[in-house]
């Protein structure tokens, strides 16, 4: 299934949205989860296994501390999905 | 000449849990006391465990006068004595003088006689580890009423600089008396471990280690430092809260019950982030009373189900004969499910 980059940071906006209750308009490519959006290192746990469901990828927890921005998460959906 | 036979050992038919005690230590730490250790928030804290205060033991609070107390009121609830306890079960991972077992002093101050008794080491699923095996010694025929005592002196273990695990721990003892019933009220404990990931909560070095490098120090060597536990939160939040929904899942199958038949849901209290998440992954319905003990006892590891159970029969949250959803989870990894009839 061929996914966009659009597509998968609508979908990881809507993920952050729902989880963290950031506006989905604030989860740009820059952003820092922890720095910007306030998403803390476990709600960070909740949206990876959101996303592993919605994208169909596995993310490992040693993968986890490597996302740092909205950007390094699409990346690496859009690398392993 | 024919092989003689043994004659096989016969026991109750099921067994059910018939008395609930807790035992909470005197000294309450607020968060704004774990500031003086850490840099950290009272909102920080909470919004990360949920917990506003623990309980930690002070010098005449040991493990066995914390298990006696409790001992004591799960006893007197049960309508038993304690001469009529066949066996003695003590899960703990805190008790610092690993031999004898604490569980045969415990048994001893209470008055069980010749009771067998012993220890176990399953950290967080130290209870439903000891509520299975009680299960299956009444219905195996060599015990009639089993005392399972979850305990534990966390305190003893923390290092009040790690800013991941300084306001976590707490201290204290549940314990309950199982035995011999009519009708199911235990159903199948679900129980396992996943030694894969035995380090992401850990003591952080063997005692050996801590003593050599305070030999050392008499030398030249390595500052001796008391081993404390740590955990790898992640990893730990995302097994606590997404494998071990489907375990908790596993026990409700087992015992043919559904989330909405439950008067109930008393997970381990290990954070009230990993309780919230796992009623979502459960989809456990609203209607359920879900234990939060954790707000005012901190973390206690073997102790925190049978704590909250007694606070939710006490403060009338639970009745006396729901059915209730246990499941404690943690180092080793281990864990351990059931469905149970509240006593």
């Amino acid at each position: 299934m061929a996914t966009t980059k659009d597509e998968v940071l609508e979908g990881l906006a809507e993920i952050v949205n729902e989880i963290a209750g950031i506006p989905a308009e604030d989860v740009e490519l820059d952003k820092s989860f922890t720095d910007d959006l306030d998403v803390d290192s476990l709600s960070m746990v909740e949206v990876v296994v959101a996303a592993e469901e919605r994208f169909d990828v596995k993310i490992p927890d040693d993968e986890v501390k490597n996302l740092k921005t909205v950007g390094d998460a699409v990346n690496y959906i859009l690398a392993n999905a | 000449m024919t092989t003689p036979q043994i004659r096989p050992a016969t026991g109750a038919a099921f067994s059910r849990i018939l008395g609930v005690g807790g035992y909470r230590p005197v000294r309450v730490i607020p968060n704004s006391e774990v500031l003086n250790w850490i840099d950290s928030s009272d909102e920080w804290i909470r919004s990360r465990s949920g917990i506003a205060e623990r309980r930690w033991a002070g010098p005449e609070e040991s493990v066995a006068e914390m298990s006696v107390q409790a001992a004591g009121k799960a006893i007197a609830q049960s309508g038993i004595t304690a001469e009529q306890i066949g066996g003695v079960i003590v899960a703990t991972v805190s008790h610092l003088k690993q031999t004898p077992a604490i569980a045969t002093e415990i048994a001893q101050r209470l008055g069980c006689g010749t009771a067998p008794a012993f220890d176990i080491s399953a950290a967080c699923a130290g209870f439903g580890y000891g509520l299975g095996l009680a299960d299956g010694m009444i219905r195996g025929g060599s015990a009639e009423y089993v005392l399972v005592i979850g305990v534990e002196r966390l305190s003893d273990l923390t290092d009040t600089s790690d800013r991941s695990t300084a306001f976590i721990f707490g201290d204290g003892a549940g314990a309950v008396i199982v035995g011999p019933s009519d009708t199911p009220g235990i159903g199948k404990v679900i129980w396992g471990s996943d030694g894969s990931q035995r380090d992401v909560i850990s003591q952080t070095q063997a005692w050996d280690t801590a003593f050599a490098k305070q030999d050392a120090v008499n030398g030249v060597g390595e500052e001796q430092k008391w081993p404390a536990l740590r955990m790898d939160g992640q990893p730990v939040f995302r097994w606590a809260v997404w494998e071990m929904a489907k375990v908790a899942q596993q026990a409700l199958d087992a015992a043919g019950i559904t989330a909405d038949q439950l008067g109930a849901f008393i997970p381990h209290q290990a954070n009230m982030r990993i309780t919230d998440a796992m009623i979502k992954a459960l989809k456990l319905p609203a209607s359920v009373p879900v234990a939060r003990d954790i707000a005012e006892t901190g973390n206690t590891s073997a102790a925190s189900i049978p704590l909250a159970m007694e606070r939710m029969l006490e403060s009338g949250e639970a009745r006396s004969g729901d059915l209730a959803l246990i499941i404690g989870f943690g180092a080793g990894l281990v864990y351990a499910a059931a469905v149970v009839t509240l006593p």
